[in-house]
């Protein structure tokens, strides 16, 4: 009987694991699913390629007009300038922290980066706009400070965690043995980084770097606060732009529930969500090479 | 190439490497030092306990920081206990098939999900379809879900830190798979948890779009009664004093902005010397 109680215990919390365990699958399709069933109705009124290379967004003129391009340019824009920053310092610091730094300095380092990482992205974007929107402004001599270039530098900083944490883990799970042999064959420190452990590093180093820029482009606050909001396609970085993820932030507190504004601003949600499902899953790929070479 | 230029280059390579490694590190200090050195003669008894007055201009942020707190609390009220048993089922019970595949893959998309998608999804799910509306429930609900991916891998790191051995001994003694899982591999996978926890309350106290649609009030100066009210939360209310409010005096901002980034570092601060103590610990 007692053990026959106990049996079925067993059997139910191993039916809760289970459920439990599966939930992360629910939610990432209700994610979708609820993105699609508020989002799609937008396209009673315009066409998915409309939406997404139309160069006006005038969602409250009359009529309105959804078109994505500008928005996506801004996220390009900011994304691209953000990489341009982010990759070369991100990889030399992991290279830094990772083969050259005593290992004192390592773990200050580390913990240095963590902080970082642990900074609200709103304390970021405000700090943003009150030191380095007016310092761009002077030196560019602009009528606001609050541009691509600012979002560019915000990111670039916000994307760094990412990156150099994961490609310092890329670098550090490189066998010993390679950089032993490099250096018996008389090359130097810095040849055996360059050219033996970076190249044994590379899957890492390169799902580092996705993943750091899956969080450029979904990054919403900071990116609001310091690119001037404006909705245009930019010809410049000194100009402002507003990306996907801050144009719903922004708007949705306008839009009536159930109407064209309010869809399209979750059909925006449905391209950030598919673009970083990608990104995702392709460094995850990237990470698991990794480890089987390991 | 002759040896002075190789070691030239060594020494130029070392010198760019670090420079930069002080690229990132040094924004990280300068940033901290100024909130501290501005946002400190903001901070008083008052401006801790106080209700907000005159549209923000004075008084205190109190109801901002409780609303954060009552957040928080809801959402690792839903996320720890669904994040350790996704945990357990991922490191004790899955075998590696298709399956563990497909939920390993969807917890690291989470992770990459941005978070005013989340928001996005909280409205859609919570606020509108089982209509909490927009409340407390609702945002602690969604920041939930935002943090799962983090509790779920520290939960699956510190159960795989243990040994098999554990499992197998006690396995041998009669016990059953959940009776060793409950005394033989959680008490010694609790430090990595709450580590990871701790993170989890940190990044949920520190988000605001998430809690844009789902939550955060503008302006409310009482304090919420149920958890059908809405709230104002610190990181909303530092976006709306320093975006949406003209006229908000800059030591408030700078103010909000230091206990905002307090609480978020104590805990993070927290949770380091919780891992470090285990790791001391740990005798295996």
């Amino acid at each position: 009987m007692k053990v026959q109680k106990r049996k079925i215990k067993e059997y139910l919390i191993e039916k809760t694991i289970f459920l439990s365990g599966i939930t992360s699958i629910v939610i990432v399709v209700l994610i979708f699913i609820f993105l699609l069933k508020e989002g799609l109705t937008v396209f009673s009124s315009i066409s998915p390629a409309q939406f997404l290379t139309g160069k006006n967004w005038y969602p409250i003129s009359n009529p309105p007009q959804y078109g994505i391009l500008p928005l996506i340019m801004g996220s390009v824009a900011v994304t691209l300038g953000a990489a341009i920053l982010s990759i070369p310092v991100g990889i030399g610091s992991a290279l830094y922290i990772a083969e050259i730094a005593p290992k004192k300095t390592r773990e200050i380092l580390k913990a240095g980066i963590e902080l970082l990482a642990a900074i609200p992205s709103v304390v970021i974007g405000f700090i943003g706009m009150m030191t380095l929107g007016p310092l761009i402004k002077n030196i560019f001599h602009l009528s606001t400070g609050l541009t691509a270039l600012s979002g560019s530098i915000t990111l670039a900083f916000m994307a760094m965690p990412t990156i150099v944490s994961i490609a310092e883990d890329a670098i550090t799970a490189v066998p010993k043995q390679y950089r032993e042999a490099a250096l018996s064959m008389g090359a130097t420190r810095w040849q055996t980084t360059r050219r033996i452990v970076s190249h044994a590093a590379r899957p890492g180093i390169i799902a580092a770097l996705m993943l750091g820029i899956g969080r450029v482009i979904g990054e919403t606050m900071a990116v609001m606060m310091v690119t001037g909001n404006a909705a245009l396609i930019p010809h410049t970085i000194l100009q402002p732009v507003r990306t996907l993820t801050a144009t719903i932030a922004a708007e949705m507190g306008e839009t009536v529930q159930g109407g064209s504004h309010y869809a399209a601003l979750f059909a925006i949600g449905i391209v950030l969500f598919v673009i970083t499902f990608a990104i995702n899953g392709i460094a995850d790929i990237y990470l698991h090479k990794n480890r089987h070479k390991a | 190439m002759n040896l002075k230029n190789v070691k030239t280059q060594e020494k130029i390579a070392s010198a760019l490497l670090f420079g930069c490694t002080v690229l990132v590190v040094l924004p990280v200090v300068i940033i901290l030092a100024i909130i501290l050195y501005k946002g400190i003669a903001a901070i008083n008894w008052e401006f801790l306990t106080a209700m907000p007055k005159k549209g923000m201009t004075q008084g205190g942020i109190f109801p901002a920081i409780l609303g954060t707190l009552y957040l928080v609390a809801g959402a690792v009220l839903f996320a720890l206990p669904l994040g350790v048993l996704t945990a357990i089922y991922l490191v004790e019970y899955a075998k590696n098939n298709y399956l563990s595949r497909i939920i390993k893959l969807a917890i690291v998309n989470l992770a990459g999900v941005p978070s005013v998608v989340y928001g996005l999804f909280g409205l859609g799910i919570f606020v509108i379809f089982f209509q909490f509306g927009v409340s407390i429930l609702a945002g602690a609900l969604t920041l939930g879900i935002m943090i799962l991916p983090v509790i779920i891998t520290a939960s699956r790191e510190a159960l795989e830190s243990v040994p098999q051995s554990f499992r197998i001994v006690s396995l041998s003694l009669g016990a059953s798979k959940w009776q060793t899982i409950r005394h033989s591999v959680l008490p010694h996978a609790l430090p990595g948890i709450l580590t990871g926890t701790i993170l989890g309350i940190g990044r949920a106290a520190g988000e605001t779009a998430p809690i844009l649609f789902t939550v955060a009030a503008f302006y409310l100066p009482h304090l919420p009664t149920s958890i059908f009210d809405q709230v104002m939360a610190l990181p909303y209310h530092l976006y709306v004093i320093s975006t949406q409010v003209p006229g908000i005096p800059e030591s408030t901002r700078y103010g909000t902005a230091l206990v905002l980034l307090s609480l978020v570092l104590m805990l993070n601060l927290f949770a380091i010397i919780v891992r470090s103590k285990f790791r001391k610990k740990k005798k295996w």
